[in-house]
Order: C-alpha cells, then structure tokens, then sequence
C-alpha cells in the first residue's frame, strides 16, 4: 500500500545528513557567520491540539470530505471561503491568507503530518512532551530550548532565551537563564529605592531558586533600559490580543540586538471539541489570529528575517473523523509551520500517510510521519549551527535531512 | 536549619500551612488553645462564625443570584445590544467573573474559616473550569457556590458526583452535549452527532486516577458511553442537570475491566463508584494534598499514609487532611517554608499580615494576573501547577515586588494599610520567619530606609515561601 502522493526528500542523495549532522566543516563556516549576524528561533506554541487537518486542507484525498461531513474546508475554487490552493493537493485555510504571500515567496514551508510521536492524548503530557524534547519521558529536568542555551557558549546576555509570557514555559525552563516577561514597558521595578537593595538581596541569596530567578530579572532589566530608547517602534498592524503582544515584543528585541537566540511564546484556545466551524467558526477565529500575527512579525522584521526562523507546534493533532458535537477530540499528527527568509518555503513536505480507515493512526487519527524532532533539529543545525542535536534531544536520530532550511 | 523547628517556627509553619498566612490574631489563638485544638475548629468550619466577610461578600450583587438571574441581569452582547444596554460595562457578563474574583480574594484575606477556603480554592483548582468560556460565565457563580463549597471538606466521591452532575462541568468539558450514536440519528439532536470524549478523559486523568492511574483509550471511551445523557437543561439561563434516557447509550460497557450492569444514570453513578474508590485515585489525591500542605515533592511516607486514610475513611477529606498534618514529618525542617506561595497565596499572606483594610479593586485583580493566577480563569482543565518552579519567573517575581512595594507605600487601590501595623518590622519578621531570615535578607533590612522596612521584607524571598 502506497499512499504517499509525494516523494520525500530521499537521505540517499544526501548522504553526509543521514543523522542530521552536516559535516563539521560546513559547522565551522556557517557558525562564525551566524554568530557574528546574530540569529534567532523563535518558537509558536499552539496549545490546546491544533486541528492540523483544518487548517492545511488534503482536499484531494477523498477520505477527508467523508470523515466530516459538516466542518470540512471546501476545496479552492472560485466563490466565498474555500481554501486557498497550496500545491495541487492541499490547501490553506481561508482565515489564514495572510500566510499565502509568505508561502508564495517561499519563505513559508509546511510540514503535514508531523508533531510528536508519543501517543498519549493528555493536553499536560503531551504538551510537556513537547516541551522538554523527551516524548515519552516526563523526567527530563529541563526543556530543549534551555538545553539548547546550556550547550551553546556564547556571550552572557540574559536576553539568550526569552518567553514572552507571564509563566515561564517548560520549554525555556532549566539550568540555563531565562527570561520570560509580558512587556518590555512594564518590566521594571516601580519602587527605584528599593531597587539596589533588593538586587543585592536576591543575588546573595542562599535559596537557590530565589538567587537565580532574581539575578536574570535585575540584569534583564538593566540591559532593557540601557537599550530601551534605541529600539525602533514597529510599523506593522498585529492582531489584537496576547499573542499579537507577543510577537511585537519578540520583534522588538530582535531588533534591538540584545542576544536574543531563542524565544517563545503560545497561543490558546485550539481545543475545539465542539462546534469547531469550518471556513468559519471557532477554529477560524483562532487561525485569524494566528495568521495576522506572524504576517505581522514577518512585515515588521522585514530584511531581518534573514536571520530567524520561527516554528509553530501543537501537542497533538485531532481526530480524523468529527466528533458528535461537530468537533474533534484528541488525536495525533498535526500540521507545522517554519517562516524565514532563509526556509526553503513554498512547500508542503512530509509524505502524507492519507486518511483510509486501515491507515490511521489507531484507527482514528492522521498517522505521523515527520518527528517534531526532526523539524526542530534541522533548524538547530542549519539556522542556528548546533550540531550536536542528539544532545538537545536525547535519544532521538532523524532520519534523514527534510531540506527545510537552504 | 537547626535539626528541628523551635515552637516559635512550628506555630508559624502550621499556620502558613492552613491557613492564607500567619496574622497576630491568629497566632495568638493558636498559643492560647493549642495547635491540636485550633486544626479541629478549622476542620468543622460551619461551628465558626464568619459574618464580618460574609457580610462584605454579600455586598456584592452576583454572589448569591442563580444562573437565570445572572443571565437576566448580565446577559451577553447580543442581547444586550437588543435592549439597549450596550456598552454599559456593568451589565456585562465579566462584572460577574469579577465578583466571584473580588468574593475569592476577600475571603482567603479575612475568612475566619481559613482551612476552609483554602480546600474551596484547592478543589476549585482540581475540579478546575474556565469561568470565560461561554455559557460558563453565568454557571461559575453556582459552581463556587453549591458544588465545590458544601463538599470542600466532606466525602471525596460526594464532591465527585457533584462536580460531574454541575452545569460547569457538563458545559466545561462538553459532556451535555456527548450522546449515544444511535440518539444521534433523531432530527432533534442536530448539535449532538455522538460521544464527545472530553470529560471522560479528564475524569480519570486529572480528577481521579491521574495520568499513570491505569486506564487506556478504550476506558476514555466506556465512560464517555457511560455518561451519554448526562446533560443539562438551558446552559444559558436557568441551568439544570438532567439526566436524558433517550441520549444514552443502552450497549455494553467495560470500565477497567468491570461491566457497569446498572444502566440509564446510574451506569454514570456506577462509574462515579468506582473511579471514588480506585485505589490509584486514593494515591493521586493523597499526592495532590501533601503536595499542597507538605512539599512539591511529598515524602512517600505521607503520601501512603494518607492515601491509606483515604481508603479507609471511604475519602473523607476532613480526615486525610488530619493524616496528613498529624504526621510526624510535617514539622520536619526540611519543609519548613519548602512551599513556594502561589499568587493568591502571596497576595493574601501580604494582606493579612499587613492587616490591610481590603475592598477588592481591579487593580487588585490584574496583579493576580500579572503573577500568574488570574482567579477562575485557568483555561486547561488542569488549572494552575502546585509546583513552585512554575511560579517565579522574573515577570512573575517582578510583579511580586512590586506588590509589595506598592501595598506597604499605600499605593494599591483597593487596600489600605495603617502605618501603625507597618512600623514594628521585628514583629513582621517573627510572622514570617522567627529566628530564621537568612543573612542577605537581614543586610538588606538593614541597609534600607526604615520605612521602606516591611516592603523589602514582603518582597524578600522568605515571604515568597510558606
């Protein structure tokens, strides 16, 4: 049974990448380049399982349309909300245009049933999965991004791994220092006589959570307001609400040159049980937001998406067949977006398993076939020049090179 | 630490342990009857009068009305535009979010039934809803209310069956809309098509047996069957469980390896039973609760004692939390402040210990926020992590400073403090630390403006911890 429509980037014809270690002199070359011009990855948590078959449309595989029969996307064609045509074989949500003219520039790559490998349905063990960069192994004490910082020696800065969020995520979490703030106004002390005192006071500190905690909030906020009036306003219009926040701020500091190698932060509210909508609806309303906000951060950075490369993820993907509430419950493979000047974009990769009953995954969900791991590796090899993946995913050896970066 | 806690230390760790932080009154109390005697007035709450709070919560409009009077009354933007009440910000469905938050906060600061509140709150938090997400917002005042709180310290599997039976809940994780597929097939279930799986899997995952509790998939979807037909009367409005034969599904159910036999609601009931009695579900709980009152990481000692307590008390919560505080490990040094405060925790302590006057502002409510816990509107069903690590990020330590920095200088709207109750810090330090704030924190003290005095100690990491 072959349902693969599209061949995969065999590792056959690239040899030297069949672990995803490209050989050392290439390292070399592309790290003393990469460090000098800064780079940054900037990583899109969409948590609550984003249901990727919704959003990067098959419309050609029949099963599909059968499998939901009241949220399907239509097919493009002319007329009001249908999908808008990718390659033939899939299309795009309608509420995420905005991402066309990015994938048109092929600056917008798309891999179809990927994510993490793990089968547990659980929104808290998948996410933490996710995050720690251990499918399956809930012991892990940091999560990859932090590792990624505690195997790169590079300058001090606390603005190496920064989460735009109130909560540190797991992901940044870990022996490294980490940032996480809501906004670059607000991230200061309000009381400034109690600042040197308290500084003092948390570094000395003997409670080791404390001492660590507070010494990258007093050095992050000294280096933000000696840098603060130097970091130019944004021009582009972001979507309303948190995640739009978000992003503006991730550009800020890009723009800024403060260090930043790694950032994240998230978008809620994917867990669409029922009522999920199709062209419109519950998920569109998400996808609306989602779309404006990295069409944003891409017109904002501008010649700077040269040097990031931003991927999004979901816990899960969802279950193939709707649910009896014109919903979908927890499933499995999902869909990934990586956007950067620098991505080989303009493509759907993955080979696609199809969704005939005798190939789903447990009998219910899209099977997976590119590891999260594999995608995220890649990037950390070829846009951040880490070659040692295996150390920021322990026990995990992709299977070969996907080509998602040139 | 020295090898045990000096009494001055014990009576301050109990109190940080049962109660929202130790105050001068209630130390007091506990040196006058003793530790054993005041732990038995907080475990029989309903003894104690409560009327200076309770009149203050009162004062507040939602607090009391049921799901049709607030629907009536804050009805959503569509209605409201049609009668012309658009834009009036207090007739909008967040004004009630906004009570139960104000209601929350007032009484973790000023309840006399401290243990109490705190089991409320816990359960709140374990049985979690998002009070945003649709018709919730008009259910999450009589979840509060009538489900979490006449349980909060009774029979576990009775808090169970209420939670499971709640408007919230049914609407919270879809179960009023999960039916039997042959239901699904009548014209007059356009909106139900079949079994919606989301509360069965949280029921067991978060609820009852936890994660690694023992069940697989196929058990996910027997009690999804299970509770087909469990649903709910007018979610916007006047709210009502009902248990709907039509919608359930009359087939053959197997929950880890049992054949529920009894049929119609009682398969529902039946589930309820004998997820309340599983043996993982006495573990997961005795964990949670000694990861609330002991440590992140509870010993297992306790943790089996408890769990043992709970199998043989049939879940009795008043006496598991006895275990668990009765242990002998409980006064062990090594927990002493082991507990990161979370944000209402930190909030509340701070309020209390400053003997703060408190009418409850936004200003008030978005700190919360800022540190992490905006009250009721966790999204996940998870609710908020009981783990310290997840909440002192430097935002959420930031936002924490200056909390204090801001109620010690009677900035914050919505608390006033005497300076009276500010200026003797030695006392401050002996509710928050006796004989045990560590050098860097008693250097700074020292180095700072006297007045400045009781914010850097609010602020200090000692007062992050209890």
């Amino acid at each position: 049974m072959n349902l693969s429509r599209r061949s995969f980037l065999k590792s056959t014809g690239l040899g030297f990448l069949a672990f995803g270690l490209p050989p050392s002199f290439l390292v070399r070359a592309a790290g003393a380049e990469q460090n000098a011009r800064g780079k940054s990855l900037v990583v899109v948590f969409q948590r609550g399982g984003m249901d990727g078959l919704n959003v990067v449309v098959p419309f050609k595989d029949q099963a599909y349309y059968t499998l939901r029969p009241t949220i399907a996307v239509k097919e493009p064609a002319s007329g009001e909300e249908r999908g808008i045509d990718l390659d033939g074989y899939f299309a795009l949500h309608p509420a995420l245009a905005p991402l066309k003219a990015i994938y048109d520039k092929r600056q917008l790559a798309i891999i179809h049933a990927a994510g993490s490998p793990d089968n547990s349905r659980s929104h808290f063990d998948s996410q933490d999965y996710m995050e720690l960069g251990t499918p399956g192994t809930k012991s892990t004490p940091e999560g990859w991004l932090n590792r990624y910082l505690s195997e790169k020696r590079a300058p001090e800065s606390p603005f190496r791994g920064v989460a735009v969020s109130p909560q540190m995520p797991r992901t940044l979490a870990g022996a490294a220092p980490a940032l996480s703030m809501s906004s670059i106004e607000e991230f200061r002390l309000r009381n400034l006589a109690m600042a040197g005192p308290l500084e003092k006071l948390y570094t000395n500190s003997a409670d080791p959570l404390f001492r660590q905690g507070g010494k990258t909030l007093f050095e992050a906020m000294a280096r933000l307001r000696a840098i603060e009036s130097k970091i130019p306003p944004s021009t582009a219009t972001y979507s309303a609400g948190r995640f739009g926040t978000g992003l503006k701020q991730i550009a800020r500091l890009i723009k800024a040159d403060v260090g930043l190698e790694v950032a994240f932060t998230e978008i809620e509210g994917w867990d669409t049980h029922v009522a999920e909508g199709g062209a419109s609806g519950q998920l569109a309303n998400r996808l609306k937001e989602l779309g404006e906000g990295l069409a944003a951060f891409y017109q904002d950075l501008g010649d700077r998406m040269n040097d990031v490369v931003l991927v999004t993820m979901s816990e899960f993907g969802r279950t193939a067949r709707e649910n009896g509430n014109r919903g979908t419950d927890h499933g499995h493979a999902n869909v990934m977006f990586v956007l950067g000047a620098g991505v080989r974009g303009g493509k759907v990769y993955g080979r696609w398993p199809g969704l005939a009953p005798e190939v789903l995954y447990e009998g219910r969900d899209l099977d997976l076939t590119t590891d999260y791991r594999a995608v995220c590796g890649e990037v950390l090899t070829r846009h951040l020049a880490q070659r040692d993946v295996h150390k920021i995913f322990p026990g995990f050896r992709a299977p070969g090179s996907i080509g998602l970066i040139a | 630490m020295s090898s045990s806690l000096t009494a001055e230390q014990k009576t301050i760790h109990f109190l940080d342990r049962t109660s929202f932080g130790a105050t001068p009154d209630t130390v007091q109390r506990v040196n006058r009857v003793g530790m054993s005697a005041y732990l038995d007035e907080q475990l029989e709450p309903e003894k104690i009068s409560d009327n200076w709070v309770e009149e203050k919560v009162s004062a507040l409009k939602t607090i009391r009305l049921n799901s049709g009077e607030l629907f009536e009354l804050y009805p959503p933007p569509k209605v409201a535009k049609e009668r012309g009440l658009a834009g009036d910000m207090m007739r909008a469905p967040r004004m009630i979010i906004y009570e139960l938050q104000q209601a929350r906060l007032l009484r973790a600061v000023q309840s006399q039934r401290q243990l109490n509140e705190l089991m409320v709150d816990f359960w709140n938090n374990h049985f979690n809803i998002f009070a945003a997400k649709g018709a919730d917002r008009w259910l999450a005042t009589s979840y509060d209310r009538d489900t979490i709180r006449p349980h909060a310290l009774g029979k576990f599997r009775d808090l169970l069956l209420a939670t499971a039976k709640s408007p919230a809940m049914l609407f919270y994780l879809d179960n009023w809309l999960s039916v039997s597929p042959t239901a699904a097939r009548m014209p007059a279930n356009a909106r139900r098509r079949g079994l919606n799986e989301n509360y069965g899997r949280e029921l067991m995952e978060l609820h009852t047996l936890g994660v690694d509790g023992g069940y697989t998939q196929q058990d996910v979807r027997e009690v999804a069957r299970c509770f087909t037909g469990w649903t709910l009367l007018r979610p916007r409005g006047d709210a009502e469980f009902r248990f709907e034969p039509r919608l359930h599904d009359p087939g053959e159910k197997i929950v880890l390896g049992r054949r529920m036999t009894l049929g119609g609601m009682d398969d529902g009931v039946q589930v309820i039973d004998l997820l309340a009695r599983h043996p993982s579900t006495a573990k997961f709980i005795a964990t949670k609760l000694a990861r609330r009152f002991v440590a992140d990481d509870p010993p297992a000692s306790i943790v089996n004692r408890a769990a043992d307590t709970f199998r043989r008390s049939d879940g009795d919560i008043r006496t598991v939390l006895r275990t668990i505080i009765d242990s002998p490990e409980f006064f062990s040094p090594e927990f002493y402040r082991a507990k990161v405060k979370k944000p209402l925790e930190f909030a509340a302590s701070a309020l209390r210990i400053t003997g703060a006057d408190v009418r409850v502002t936004p200003q008030l409510i978005r700190y919360l926020g800022r540190m992490g816990e905006p009250l009721f509107l966790a999204q996940p069903p998870t609710g908020y992590p009981d783990l310290g690590s997840s909440w002192i990020s430097p935002d959420m330590l930031l936002t924490r400073m200056n909390f204090a920095a801001d109620l010690v200088g009677n900035r914050l709207d919505g608390a006033r403090v005497e300076p009276a109750a500010l200026r003797d810090t030695q006392g401050l330090i002996r509710l928050v630390a006796p004989d045990s704030l560590s050098p860097a924190t008693r250097r700074a003290l020292a180095e700072t403006d006297e007045k400045e005095g009781p914010a850097m100690l609010l602020a200090a990491p000692e007062f992050q911890r209890r």
